[in-house]
């Protein structure tokens, strides 16, 4: 029987794991010994958290710019709202279309209500794929706009946990990340 | 950067997912037919290369917590001292300068949503600029792998 993480570990845990593994073998030994707990009950409480669902992935997680990706369009359409299921659908469908999002209008400022990531090497080549889908699926028609990005002035994961004021803000590790 | 033919390997073969065991780096490299230590040396030539973000788990918002896509439109001769200023929260990932009058453009991700709105309210307060608050109504795809074909 594995003494699980008590709720202030497993927090801690969280936070950890949002700055990412260590880069050395048996990388949650080495959390472990920062949350004072053993490898298994860190690894047990990381399996139920896999199980529950609170993972979207686990793996390498990359920087797109630093592997060649500099074109990055955000591209936004306005759909009328019956349609926008059906249109998000087909465009999340559409091969290089990495997300696929409805978000809410906020008029004045703002009328596009559906969001896609489209990435590649060269701008004209993202701006002709994009061109090329819209024609494909009919939408062309619809008031758009890319926006492309041409700086990251920052690139790391999601923290959900809470802040904890009390810990280090920035955990020792073999390597950082971020 | 050049990828060496490891690193390509570990990120076609695990940039989707890759076992949770005790030693992660050691059944990659089963997997991969090479030893652990060629794998971890391949993973810090990436993150030495600044291709790596972190090695470890993405978290699914709508159960890790609240997230949200703000944008802010900043008069270009404040855009350093602004995205410094959001740059400091580290609820802030994702900061990105785009070609449009909203011209700054990052996530905030938080514990619950009452979080992101004091931060939403703090950010607003210390720049006088109005967020654009675009949380996720619907994932119709959520992929953030690269196929390595399209880079190379």
């Amino acid at each position: 029987m594995i003494a699980p993480l008590d709720d202030r570990q497993a927090l801690q845990l969280r936070r950890l794991l949002e700055a990412g593994l260590p880069l050395a073998a048996r990388p949650y030994a080495r959390l472990a010994e920062q949350l004072g707990a053993t490898e298994d009950a860190v690894l047990e409480q990381v399996r139920q958290w896999s199980d529950d669902g609170l993972f979207r992935r686990m793996g390498l997680v990359l920087k797109h710019r630093a592997l060649g990706f500099r074109a990055n369009a955000m591209l936004v359409l306005d759909v009328p709202d019956d349609r926008v299921d059906a249109v998000g659908q087909q465009l999340g469908q559409a091969p290089g279309v990495n997300l696929c999002y409805q978000r809410p209008r906020r008029l004045p400022q703002w009328r596009y209500n559906l969001f896609c990531m489209i990435h590649g090497r060269e701008r004209a080549d993202v701006v002709e794929r994009i061109e090329r889908l819209l024609a494909e699926h009919g939408l062309d028609g619809l008031p758009h706009q890319l926006l492309f990005s041409t700086r990251a002035f920052k690139q790391c994961g999601g923290r959900y946990a809470p802040p904890q004021p009390q810990e280090p803000q920035e955990p020792q590790q073999v390597i950082a990340h971020g | 950067m050049e990828l060496d033919s490891l690193s390509r390997r570990l990120i076609d073969r695990f940039q989707h997912g890759m076992p949770l065991c005790a030693e992660p780096y050691r059944a990659m490299a089963e997997a991969l037919g090479c030893e652990e230590a060629e794998v971890l040396a391949g993973l810090q030539r990436l993150d030495r290369a600044g291709c790596l973000s972190r090695v470890g788990p993405v978290f699914e918002h709508s159960r890790a917590g609240a997230s949200t896509l703000v944008a802010l439109a900043v008069p270009p001769a404040r855009l350093e001292a602004v995205a410094a200023c959001v740059n400091g929260y580290p609820e802030v990932n994702h900061n990105y300068l785009r070609e449009h009058h909203y011209n700054l453009w990052f996530v905030l991700t938080g514990p619950d949503r009452a979080h992101l709105d004091r931060i939403l309210t703090q950010i607003e307060a210390e720049t006088g600029l109005a967020p654009l608050d675009l949380p996720m109504r619907s994932a119709y795809r959520i992929d953030l792998g690269f196929p390595l074909e399209v880079a190379s």
